[in-house]
């Protein structure tokens, strides 16, 4: 990793994962203070940030367009809330131990493939290895057989538009079109208490900066440089003996779990997980995220996730008609003017003011450095993504 | 109950009476005088034998005046010391008084208007409407099988049929003799048959099984059923009602085939349809046009606004509308596409990917203006009156026009897509662009010029078949999402570049997803197709006809 990203990377991650927790705690008149539902607001973006990773490894770096993200998300937020809803017990408004939509349908007793997720180790395996099995399955058959491009993009789409569907239905036993919420503990620990909220938060900080260490050190790697070049060209990358498929499958499933880790840190902080969370809207808004942040840097994707949702949470509460024509907007923006998106906007914004502040002579030694460092995204050539 | 019996047993009588014209009685028998002062007196017993009496004339004149006595509108007058009922009117308040517009009880000629206060109304209870209203029923069924338009015989003879009734049989053999149309005779006859299978013995009974068996009658299952295992019926009977229940699931095997066929047949046209407009673009420019839905929303608004506008400036000729509509939703959705295409999608030929989330993202602002626009509810467009109905075509089948209309429109549509590009001189430039488009325009073809005509014909067709959906579901902002996955399945299975594979694969989708529909259900019947599809992508993945070439990229 390079230096400064590397100073980066620290400095953001004291600041996210000690110092917003620790202003948590001061009291709510105190400077700094950072109130019980910011923090809250923030760990839902940072749990979508950690999915925002994993979609850029696979897009920006390996060129794999997934449009059915929202699925794995959904995996993995339903492997916790199925816990959380075992958790609650006979405390539920039925005072059944089956969780209150099964009492509502009549079900009688727990469905065999709910026993397991009473156990917290076995959720947490889960977590991982459902999106992550599913994954392998579904991209085996996808690269295997050289679906591509945008052909790979509308399988995925149809791949969310299906689990959407069969979430939707009552006799899947997951609660239907209303999912699964009002969850009462996590691991005994009560979820109205904001220290509980706080431990979840830094939870999740923690797992955003261990999923962008690892990301990283993926791209970095040798099988890094083999996704990008499969991104570029990748009948080059086959012809030169090696097999993309396999690479292609790989940083799939490593989205796939980043992807089940996001919807299970998701669910215990917003309290609720339903099937509209998992569809074909909510899963092309992730890959906006990325597009927005700016595509192959990985930081991009961060930023993208985090400022792409606070701006939805602001526009969906003061103005609920322009959310969908932003959005509309951000998809047309970001792919026309912004094609590398906020990162790569602000990197050419400050290059030109440097380069406008420099002398005449430190001028021309700018300009090659800054072509040399030229986002990947904006120096592909075209029909590499066909 | 024993009034019950009464009105039952009178109107078997009247039925049964010999069917010899309307030569009524004398309207002023001794009987019906006597029925008429009981009408007006209290005993209740009386008043409804006074009904029956009045009822079995079968005179229309009497039963309008029974409809009027169950109406409440019929009054009692003193004339010349006798007590006569009249009919009465419209009320009217003249000076302080309140007046009211009589008519005699019989030829009901007016007879002026009197004051209320001079009359007495004749008061009818539950038991007196229910003993007026067999008779009231059986002038209307009798009325309704000389109705002019089929559909209302039918309905009637249907209706005959489900109460089988004994007292019926003359009424539909006389019907029978003068009916001409195929199917109200088919419902005549199943009646008729219903009946005697309900009320025959023996010989007759068996006919009516057999008669039943092959008329393919679906509605006289239950009653077969009960004669097969009736003990008391006769081995013939019983045998013949097994022949015939036999006969009717062979029959109805035949049907549930012909209606998936058909169901199959307009789904597929509907994905056709939508497919085309997608597969053109696709496979000619290399442009991913998710908002090909939004554009078919865009032509099925087109619709209702053009009906709106009919219906304000031509009421008359309302049903004119849709052909209207037609064009102009091609036209609509033809001209936003052209916007799109020459606004931002020219920048991106060659690149995929960015023409998916760009178009997606026009997709969701069309989507938000129209819900702005329009609002977020359904609204309303109506059926013409020559699409609504259906054509029976054999017993038990019935091919609804809407859907026989838009497969006649999927056929139009690929009919004059392929004259367009293979025999029209546009289409020539569009296949010479798209396979070498630098040549192209060294030869004088207008790429920029062939790529806008190419894009607004794929949008315009995505409004046609916005326009065509109007007939088939609900008109709502969003009603592009809900189709869009699928024609892009359709798209993906049939492979780019050729025409003959998105029809190979809109008829495929369309057939599986009905006929595994039944034993699936719908979502889980989606899921199977999409599981399908990827399998298939296994030994083709590039669908059912790739183009070939030497380039290892495509």
């Amino acid at each position: 990793m390079p230096k400064r990203e590397a100073i980066a990377v620290g400095l953001a991650a004291v600041l996210l994962v000690v110092v917003l927790p620790f202003c948590n705690t001061l009291p709510a008149d105190a400077p700094f203070s950072v109130s019980n539902f910011t923090l809250n607001l923030f760990g839902k973006f940072l749990a979508y940030a950690i999915l925002a990773l994993g979609l850029d490894l696979l897009w920006g770096y390996a060129g794999v367009l997934s449009l059915g993200h929202g699925v794995f998300f959904g995996l993995g937020a339903y492997a916790m809330g199925m816990h959380l809803m075992l958790e609650i017990g006979a405390k539920s408004v039925y005072q059944s131990a089956l969780p209150d939509f099964m009492v509502w349908n009549q079900v009688k007793a727990l469905p065999l493939f709910w026993q397991p997720f009473h156990s917290g180790a076995f959720t947490l395996a889960a977590i991982v290895l459902v999106p992550a099995l599913f994954g392998l399955a579904f991209g085996y058959l996808a690269f295997r057989s050289r679906i591509r491009g945008v052909y790979f993009s509308i399988i995925t789409q149809a791949l969310a538009l299906s689990v959407w569907l069969v979430f939707n239905r009552n006799e899947m036993n997951l609660g239907g079109t209303n999912g699964l919420a009002d969850f009462k503990t996590i691991f005994g620990f009560p979820l109205n208490q904001p220290g509980t909220q706080r431990g979840l938060y830094v939870v999740t900080a923690a797992t955003l900066v261990a999923a962008y260490l690892v990301c990283r050190w993926i791209t970095l790697t040798r099988a890094g440089k083999v996704l990008v070049a499969i991104r570029d060209s990748e009948t080059r990358v086959l012809f030169s003996g090696y097999s993309p498929a396999a690479y292609k499958l790989f940083v799939f499933v490593v989205s796939a779990i980043l992807a089940g880790v996001a919807g299970a840190l998701y669910a215990p902080q917003v309290g609720i997980i339903t099937p509209a969370k998992i569809g074909v809207l909510p899963s092309i808004e992730m890959v906006v995220w990325v597009a927005a942040g700016g595509r192959g840097t990985l930081y991009g994707s961060v930023i993208g996730a985090f400022g792409v949702n606070w701006i939805q949470s602001w526009l969906t509460t003061s103005y609920p008609d322009l959310w969908l024509l932003f959005l509309g907007g951000l998809f047309m923006g970001a792919v026309l003017f912004f094609p590398d998106g906020i990162v790569g906007a602000l990197g050419r914004l400050i290059g030109r003011t440097r380069r406008f502040l420099a002398g005449p002579q430190d001028r021309a030694i700018l300009e090659a450095s800054h072509l040399s460092q030229a986002t990947p995204g904006a120096s592909r050539p075209p029909s590499s993504d066909q | 109950m024993r009034y019950r019996l009464v009105a039952l047993l009178s109107l078997l009588a009247w039925l049964a009476a010999p069917a010899a014209g309307h030569a009524a009685p004398p309207p002023q028998s001794p009987e019906i005088v006597r029925a008429l002062a009981d009408l007006a007196g209290d005993d209740a017993d009386k008043r409804e034998a006074a009904v029956t009496v009045i009822g079995q004339t079968r005179d229309p004149k009497w039963i309008r005046f029974l409809g009027a006595l169950r109406d409440g509108s019929v009054y009692a007058r003193s004339k010349a010391g006798a007590t006569e009922l009249v009919i009465g009117g419209t009320k009217a308040t003249r000076g302080d008084q309140d007046v009211i517009d009589i008519a005699s009880a019989y030829e009901q000629e007016p007879l002026g208007a009197v004051a209320l206060t001079d009359l007495k109304e004749v008061p009818t209870d539950r038991r007196l409407r229910l003993a007026i209203k067999p008779f009231l029923d059986a002038d209307e069924t009798r009325a309704q099988l000389a109705d002019s338009d089929p559909a209302v015989r039918q309905g009637a003879a249907v209706k005959l049929g489900n109460q089988a009734d004994l007292a019926a049989v003359p009424t539909i053999e006389e019907a029978l003799k003068k009916e001409t149309d195929r199917w109200v005779r088919h419902a005549l006859t199943e009646a008729l048959g219903l009946i005697r299978l309900a009320h025959g013995k023996g010989d007759e009974r068996t006919d009516a099984a057999r008669t039943l068996g092959e008329i393919h009658s679906a509605a006289a299952r239950d009653a077969l059923g009960r004669l097969a295992g009736d003990p008391t019926a006769s081995p013939a009977e019983r045998e013949a009602a097994t022949h015939a229940i036999r006969r009717l699931q062979r029959w109805s095997l035949l049907t549930t085939t012909v209606e998936t066929l058909f169901q199959g047949a307009s789904l597929a046209s509907i994905l056709l349809l939508m497919a085309l407009g997608l597969a053109i673009v696709f496979g000619l420019m290399g442009v991913i046009n998710m908002a090909h839905g939004e554009l078919m929303a865009l032509g099925a608004y087109a619709t209702f606004v053009v009906q709106n506008w009919f219906r304000a400036a031509l009421p008359d000729r309302l049903d004119l509308y849709f052909v209207a509509a037609l064009p102009i939703s091609f036209l609509v959705a033809a001209a936003v596409g052209l916007v799109m295409e020459r606004g931002v999608i020219r920048f991106l030929y060659g690149r995929p990917l960015e023409t998916l989330l760009l178009t997606w993202g026009a997709s969701l602002i069309i989507q938000q203006g129209l819900r702005l626009w329009f609002g977020a509810a359904n609204v309303d467009v109506a059926s013409p009156s020559w699409l609504s109905g259906g054509y029976p075509v054999m017993v038990g089948v019935t091919l609804p026009y809407n859907r026989v209309f838009i497969i006649c429109l999927a056929t139009v549509s690929v009919a004059a897509t392929y004259w367009l590009l293979f025999q029209s001189s546009a289409g020539l430039r569009i296949r010479a662009v798209t396979q070498n488009r630098a040549m192209s325009s060294c030869l004088g073809v207008r790429a920029g010029v062939v790529d806008a005509t190419t894009f607004a014909f794929g949008a315009g067709l995505a409004g046609l078949a916005g326009c065509a959906l109007t007939q088939i579901g609900n008109v709502g902002p969003s009603l592009g999402q809900n189709y869009i996955v699928d024609s892009f399945m359709v798209v993906v299975t049939g492979g780019v570049g050729k025409l003959a594979g998105t029809i190979l694969a809109a008829a495929g989708l369309g057939g599986l997803t009905k006929g595994i529909e039944p034993t699936l259900g719908a979502v889980f019947g989606k899921v199977a197709i999409l599981v399908g599809v990827i399998l298939f992508l296994q030994r083709r993945p590039a669908g059912l006809f790739a183009t070939r070439g030497r380039n290892a990229e495509a």
